[in-house]
């Protein structure tokens, strides 16, 4: 029971699967939207963690945290943008967000 | 070597299993919730492979902060949740098949390939043994020399986030009452105060 690599790149392929599959799932819910690209970025460190340890290389996991950043960010100024949106128009539905008419 | 086989399963499972209930719950507070389980077990699959900084990282930024972040706002907005969630059966189909589609592809990467037999002679940063020095010192050696610039970069762009979050979302309310210091301070005498010489029987 020898747990390698493999196993680690599967478990973040599928979790990758599933937040792919949430944002098609749930496309009227932005709020569920961002918590799928949360669990899509989850699953890249996963694979940058489990790389840099089974290949004995230190940057994986430096870019991991990287990432980790980056995702805090995202999270916050999506979430800020969300707020505002609510505030004007008293709704959250994807498909009202057409004032650009793009 | 049993336990971390048996670890392993329990953590990854309980992982694909939170995240399924993160897509498919029909509360997004639920939703929430099973997010932090998510990242708490990929916290526990981070420590099995002996990355412990980046798990607890992992459990402070995300489940600290943003997880609260995301529950905060849910719980904030008042919305109508049963509403968005109309059409979901109906994107069911196409979604399936893209994730379907796309698991296939990511699996048969995973199964079929291998890495050259040189990789680790070219590694950036070797990792020490880890005897000698522990995951959290090791990363510190290489994040505050080599990558030092990136991790300045870095909190700039968190800066810039929590900059563009307050201005996003700082709005000044007409109509409250409010004590403003400069306003206060900058009154004068001359302004606000005026001596009349009042007449008997005349009033003001």
């Amino acid at each position: 029971m020898e747990i390698g690599l493999s196993h680690y790149l599967v478990v973040a392929a599928i979790l990758f699967t599933l937040g792919v599959f949430g944002i098609f799932l749930n496309r009227r819910n932005v709020i569920i939207i961002l918590m799928s690209i949360e669990l899509i970025l989850l699953s890249v460190n996963i694979n940058l963690v489990a790389f840099s340890v089974f290949l004995n290389d230190l940057v994986g996991q430096v870019f991991a945290m990287f990432i980790l950043t980056v995702a805090a960010a995202e999270a916050a100024i999506g979430l800020a943008i969300l707020v505002v949106y609510f505030r004007n128009r008293g709704s959250i539905a994807v498909e009202d967000i057409n004032m650009m008419k793009g | 070597m049993l336990l971390t086989g048996i670890a392993f399963y329990i953590f990854a499972a309980v992982l694909v299993a939170a995240a399924v209930m993160v897509i498919s719950a029909k509360n997004p507070v639920h939703s929430v919730l099973y997010l932090i389980v998510c990242f708490f077990n990929a916290a526990g699959l981070f420590v099995l492979m002996g990355a412990e900084f980046v798990a607890m990282i992992l459990v402070i930024v995300y489940v600290g902060a943003v997880a609260v972040l995301f529950l905060f706002v849910v719980m904030m907005l008042d919305i109508n949740f049963q509403e968005l969630r109309q059409g979901f059966l109906q994107y069911l189909p196409i979604g399936g098949l893209i994730g379907l589609v796309l698991a296939i592809e990511l699996l048969l990467i995973v199964g079929t390939w291998v890495i050259a037999p040189e990789t680790s002679a070219v590694a950036a940063a070797p990792s020490p043994a880890i005897d000698a020095v522990t995951n959290t010192e090791a990363l510190g050696r290489i994040m505050y020399t080599q990558y030092v610039y990136a991790f300045q970069a870095s909190g700039l762009i968190l800066l810039v986030a929590m900059i563009g979050a307050i201005v996003l979302t700082l709005r000044s309310r007409e109509g409250v009452r409010k004590q403003s210091i400069t306003q206060q301070v900058q009154r004068k005498r001359e302004e606000v105060l005026a001596v009349r010489k009042v007449p008997t029987r005349g009033g003001v």
